[in-house]
Order: structure tokens, then C-alpha cells, then sequence
């Protein structure tokens, strides 16, 4: 490599790389603290001063997808001995599983969710943004704008009216409501994001497919939807993110049929006062997934989080 | 692609259905792929949003449907913009955006700087520094109130690590003075990510060409700075800015989790407080006049941002 003036000096890179590395550790630690606490016996998620080295124990999933009940002597000897590794982990609490726990369906209800919207959403918005980057549409800058400036509204202002509407219309606590108001919030960003990807495949590759005799429709679904491939996956996973972190309609709107993972996790109450290993179980599931979508998308992430204002 | 596979594609399309679909004009194309977008937002945005201006002028209440509703004209305007406790929300809200924003810039911009400067796997500490970001707010609230726990929580215990204080003698998020800084602490480290991407961007986007010039012209690495990092990152800064004060303005999740509004209405932000009328009081009138009044005031606030971000741009 050669000298250049702008190159940082090597004492430079290592003084910004260990400040950088020691605040990328802080910040790790409350998603690293999540993880364990799941992992951890009650009692040892609630010691003073906090354990770092633990005995790593299943038990707080164990309660995380079970309901149990304190277990009489009677009981006991009715059931029998534990004949599943999870139902000698409530026996050693002195519990029996009644059941399967509610976290299950609402985790389900997250994934129907998620994956319904971003399917209905990226549907949509590929054939808007289409059209709003090859065509000329009228007001094309308005409704643009427009479809950007659903995305101001504060959720829980227009949520009084979505409630009152999808009351009338049945779609209050299903998941077709929720898929399609997730769909709606979803767009501005499906739409804005997407145009900038098909903005930059060159126009020239349609028009030889129309010269030779695709229409318009073939045009469009065999040379720019291939073309636009990463950016609407990309896109979909930004989708299924927001949709998948999203709580204050779901809250506001679902109770039990159609309530998702979000609010669901901090109602999470044990026997005696918070369980919360089994938050913490709960939370590692649902947000370790995300994380692993955030590794592939790190390319476009800059992207997706400004709406395609600023592009690498 | 090759042509032979595009005749065939080509043939293979019914003749009637292909007339029909060639038949199309452009126009027509656009407006069929264009507006069920549009229909969609209408009806779960704009519907909605004119219902609610609507309902702001009466006095109904959604848990008493067969109550007569009264037009009211301007009465909830008057009673929300007479509140105290709506302005008291609203310095909340005043103190969380102001001081969430100035710590995600210094910081944001700080790491932005410093990933710049390219050391080896600066790659992969970005991607570990932005996941807290991506994660659920609600879910990742509702953790914090763990770690802010007085004795048993981690970050109690870290602060009397290096103070020297009894980690139960203050509690964050039960202590009047500290909740509001417990809420600007757990967004913060949610939310620098995001300035930070964005300032990295916009460090990137200057030309080495630059600075090149400015070391001929032996001007100094702090005169370099601020004549050329930072009036040539600020377009970039003020869109990191105007994202989170959107955001933030709208801030509910996070922080209903972390403290549920309290204590008392310490940290009751203007969100947190219009959940409260619209379904625990359902005042339902009054809430929507409530919403009317914020929607405005976001969409003005942002407007003259993005006024001013232009100007910034423009030179």
C-alpha cells in the first residue's frame, strides 16, 4: 500500500479501534445479560451482588412454555415419577405441568404475522415503487410524500379510530387485521426503499426486453424482479423486523387470539413475584433471531434505516 | 438471459391473454400497480386520520356507544392547551428529545469518527454496536427495568462498582429525579446506532481529495476538522436528527415498558399520556383532539427541519 497523507497512522487506528471494541462490549453487555439470565435458577437471577459464573440450569424455559401447579404430596404419587427431563425440573421445584403455556401461540402469532405482512407488503410496494420508477404517474412527488408521511402519524393516535373501524369490519384480534394494518405502516418504507433499488437497474435491460416482444408485464416479472433481487430481499426483512418488534398497536388492539410476542413477554409472571429467568427465556427467542437478520442485512442496513435517503 | 429464452417465454403466453396485456397502456400499468398502495394507506391512514379530527369536535366516549354525541366545536382544543398536566407531558417529552439527541450525536458521531479511521474489523464492531437497535423496544424495556432493579440489578450494582454508593440506596426508575434519566439512558444505548450509521455515511462520503488539498495547504488535523469534517457530515447529522426527534417525539413502547409513565408522571410522555385518555379513560373526544394537536405538531416541527436541513444541503 502506499503512503498516503489520509491514511490514519497505525497508533491512530489502535487508540480508535480499542474505543470502539470497549464500547461495542458495554453495549453488549444488557443483550449478553438477557441471554444468561435465561439460563440461571431464580434464585440465582435475583442474587446480591449479581453472578456472573453460574450453574446453567433449562429451568427458566422449562416455565417459559409450561404452566405449573404446586404439587400436593397426593398429587405426586398419583402422577408418578418424572418421566420427562422438564417434568423433573418442575419436581425439583415441588410443581407438576398442568400444561403447555400460552408463549407458544403468542411466538406463532408473531411469526403469522410477521411473515403475512412482509409477504402482502413487499407484493404491493414492488408493484408501486415499480411504477413510481419507470412511469410517469400524476402527482408522482405528492404521493410519494404522501405515502411517506403515514409514516409521522404516532400509532396510537390514529389507533382510536382503528379500533372503533375494525371493531365494526370484525377484524379486531385477528390476524388478518393485524396483517394488514402491519401492511399499511410497512409500506412507506417498502415503497420508498424499493424505488431506489429499481432506480438503479439501467432502464436500457427493459427496453431490449420489450423490443423483443416481452410485454410489459413480462418485462417487468422476468428481467427486473431478478434484478432487484437483494434489494427486495433486503427490503422483506426490514418489513418483517418492524413488524416483528412492533408493539403499540399490538397492544392497543389484540388481546388474546392475535396477540404477538411483544406484549405478551412482559406479562410473564411467575409463582412467586417476576420469573424472570423466563422473561429472559422468552426475550433470547425472540430476539435472537433478529440478530442473526441483522448480520445479513449489514449492507443495506444504512439504507433501510433512513428510508433510502442516504445510500452507500 | 438469452433470446432464445425470452421467444419462448414470449410464445408461451396465451395469444388472448398477451393481446389483452400488450393492450394495456402504460398509464393504465401504473395506475393498477399504484393504487392499491394508495387505497391501502387511505384506509388505514388517512381514513382513519380524518375520523379522528372529526371525533375531536364532540364529546364521545367509546365505552358509552349509546350516549347521544355532542358536537362541541373547540372545547377539547381549549381544555388540552389549558392543561397543566398536558404541558407537564410535554416538558417531559421536551427534556427526553432534547437530552436522548444530544448524547446519540456526541456519542454517535463520536464512534463514527473514530470507525472511520479504518482500523482492521471495524466491519464487524458495527455490526455488533447495531444490534441493540433492531431488537424490540417493548421486550427490551421491559429487560431494562430489570437491570435498573435497586441491589439485584446489574446496572445498580456497575454504578456502586465504580462509586462506591450501596447499589440499594437509589432505585432508577422508582425515584423521581432519576426515571427521567433512566429512560434517556436505556434509549440512548437503543438508539446511538442509528446516528452512528448515518454519521459514518456521511464521514465516508468526503472525498480524501480533500483533505489531501487541506495537508498542501498545511492547515492543522483540528482546523481540518471543522472546516471540512464537519460542515460536509452535517447534512447527514441534521437527517440523524430529524429521525430520531420523529421517532422519539413519537416514543411509546420503550418507555412504557421501562416505567409505565411513573413516578407519578415523571416520565409520562405525551404518547404514554394519550394511551392513557384514549383506553383507560376512554375519553375518547378528547384524545382525538389530543392526537390532532401532536400530528401537528410533529408534521410542522418536521417540515421546518426539512427546510432548514435543505438550506444546509443547498450550500
Amino acid at each position: 500500500m502506499s503512503f498516503s497523507v489520509t491514511e490514519p497512522s497505525v497508533r491512530t487506528k489502535w487508540f480508535a479501534g480499542l474505543l470502539v471494541i470497549g464500547y461495542a462490549l458495554i453495549t453488549l453487555i444488557p443483550l449478553v445479560w438477557i441471554i444468561a439470565t435465561g439460563f440461571k435458577s431464580p434464585s440465582d437471577s435475583i442474587s446480591y451482588p449479581p453472578v456472573v459464573l453460574f450453574e446453567p440450569t433449562l429451568e427458566g424455559y422449562v416455565n417459559l412454555f409450561t404452566d405449573r401447579t404446586r404439587a400436593t404430596d397426593q398429587m405426586l404419587e398419583e402422577a408418578g415419577p418424572a418421566t420427562t427431563w422438564y417434568e423433573q425440573i418442575a419436581r425439583d421445584r415441588g410443581t407438576v405441568i398442568s400444561g403447555p403455556s400460552r408463549y407458544g401461540e403468542r411466538f406463532l402469532n408473531s411469526v403469522i404475522i410477521g411473515f403475512g405482512s412482509t409477504a402482502l407488503c413487499m407484493i404491493l410496494g414492488t408493484m408501486a415503487a415499480y411504477a413510481f420508477s419507470r412511469f410517469k404517474v400524476p402527482l408522482k412527488d405528492d404521493l410519494l410524500f404522501f405515502i411517506l408521511s403515514t409514516r409521522m402519524m404516532p400509532p396510537i393516535a390514529v389507533a382510536i379510530p382503528i379500533f372503533l373501524m375494525f371493531r365494526n369490519l370484525g377484524l379486531n384480534d385477528t390476524h388478518l387485521g393485524m396483517i394488514l394494518l402491519y401492511t399499511a405502516v410497512n409500506l412507506s418504507l417498502s415503497v420508498w426503499l424499493l424505488k431506489g433499488f429499481i432506480d438503479e437497474i439501467p432502464i436500457e435491460y427493459e427496453e431490449a426486453a420489450l423490443i423483443d416482444g416481452y410485454t410489459r408485464f413480462q418485462a417487468f416479472y422476468k428481467v427486473v424482479l431478478p434484478q432487484a433481487a437483494t434489494g427486495i430481499a433486503s427490503t422483506a426483512i426490514f418489513c418483517l423486523i418492524f413488524a416483528w418488534n412492533e408493539y403499540a398497536f399490538a397492544v392497543l388492539l389484540t388481546s388474546g387470539n392475535a396477540q404477538t410476542a411483544p406484549p405478551f413477554i412482559p406479562t410473564i409472571i411467575g409463582v412467586a413475584g417476576k420469573d424472570w429467568p423466563a422473561v429472559a427465556a422468552g426475550a433470547t427467542i425472540f430476539l435472537v433471531p433478529v440478530m442473526v437478520f441483522t448480520i445479513l442485512l449489514r449492507k443495506h442496513l444504512l439504507r433501510g434505516i433512513t428510508f433510502g435517503a442516504v445510500r452507500k | 438471459m438469452t433470446s432464445s429464452a425470452l421467444t419462448d417465454a414470449a410464445n408461451k403466453t396465451p395469444e388472448g391473454i398477451a393481446r389483452r396485456i400488450r393492450g394495456l397502456s402504460d398509464r393504465t400499468i401504473a395506475w393498477i400497480f399504484v393504487a392499491p398502495t394508495i387505497f391501502l394507506l387511505l384506509a388505514v391512514n388517512i381514513f382513519p386520520l380524518i375520523w379522528t379530527i372529526r371525533l375531536s369536535f364532540t364529546d364521545f366516549r367509546v365505552n358509552r356507544p349509546n350516549n347521544e354525541v355532542e358536537w362541541v366545536g373547540l372545547r377539547n382544543y381549549q381544555r388540552i392547551l389549558s392543561d397543566p398536566d398536558v404541558w407537564s407531558t410535554m416538558q417531559a417529552t421536551a427534556h427526553f428529545l432534547i437530552w436522548t439527541i444530544v448524547l446519540q450525536v456526541l456519542i454517535g458521531f463520536t464512534l463514527a469518527y473514530l470507525i472511520n479511521k479504518k482500523f482492521k474489523g471495524n466491519d464487524l464492531w458495527t455490526t455488533i454496536i447495531v444490534f441493540p437497535m433492531m431488537l424490540s423496544p417493548a421486550v427490551v424495556g421491559n429487560f431494562w427495568t430489570f437491570l435498573y432493579q435497586p441491589q439485584i440489578g446489574l446496572f445498580n450494582y456497575v454504578v456502586a462498582f465504580f462509586t462506591g454508593a450501596d447499589p440499594a440506596s437509589f432505585s432508577m426508575i422508582g425515584d423521581v429525579n432519576l426515571a427521567p434519566w433512566a429512560i434517556v439512558i436505556a434509549d440512548t444505548w437503543m438508539w446511538t446506532p442509528f446516528v452512528m450509521l448515518i454519521c459514518l455515511a456521511g464521514l465516508r462520503s468526503i472525498p480524501d481529495s480533500i483533505y489531501e488539498a487541506a495537508e498542501c495547504d498545511r492547515a492543522s488535523k483540528w482546523r481540518q476538522f471543522w472546516t471540512i469534517t464537519i460542515p460536509m457530515a452535517l447534512p447527514f447529522l441534521m437527517l440523524a436528527v430529524l429521525f430520531r426527534g420523529i421517532e422519539n417525539f413519537k416514543m411509546f413502547d420503550l418507555v412504557v415498558q421501562l416505567t409505565g409513565g411513573g413516578p407519578g408522571n415523571t416520565t409520562t410522555l405525551t404518547s404514554i399520556d394519550l394511551k392513557r385518555e384514549a383506553f383507560e379513560r376512554w375519553r375518547t373526544g378528547y384524545s382525538s383532539a389530543y392526537a390532532v394537536i401532536l400530528f401537528v405538531t410533529v408534521f410542522g416541527l418536521a417540515s421546518i427541519y426539512v427546510k432548514a436541513l435543505n438550506k444546509v444541503k443547498e450550500r
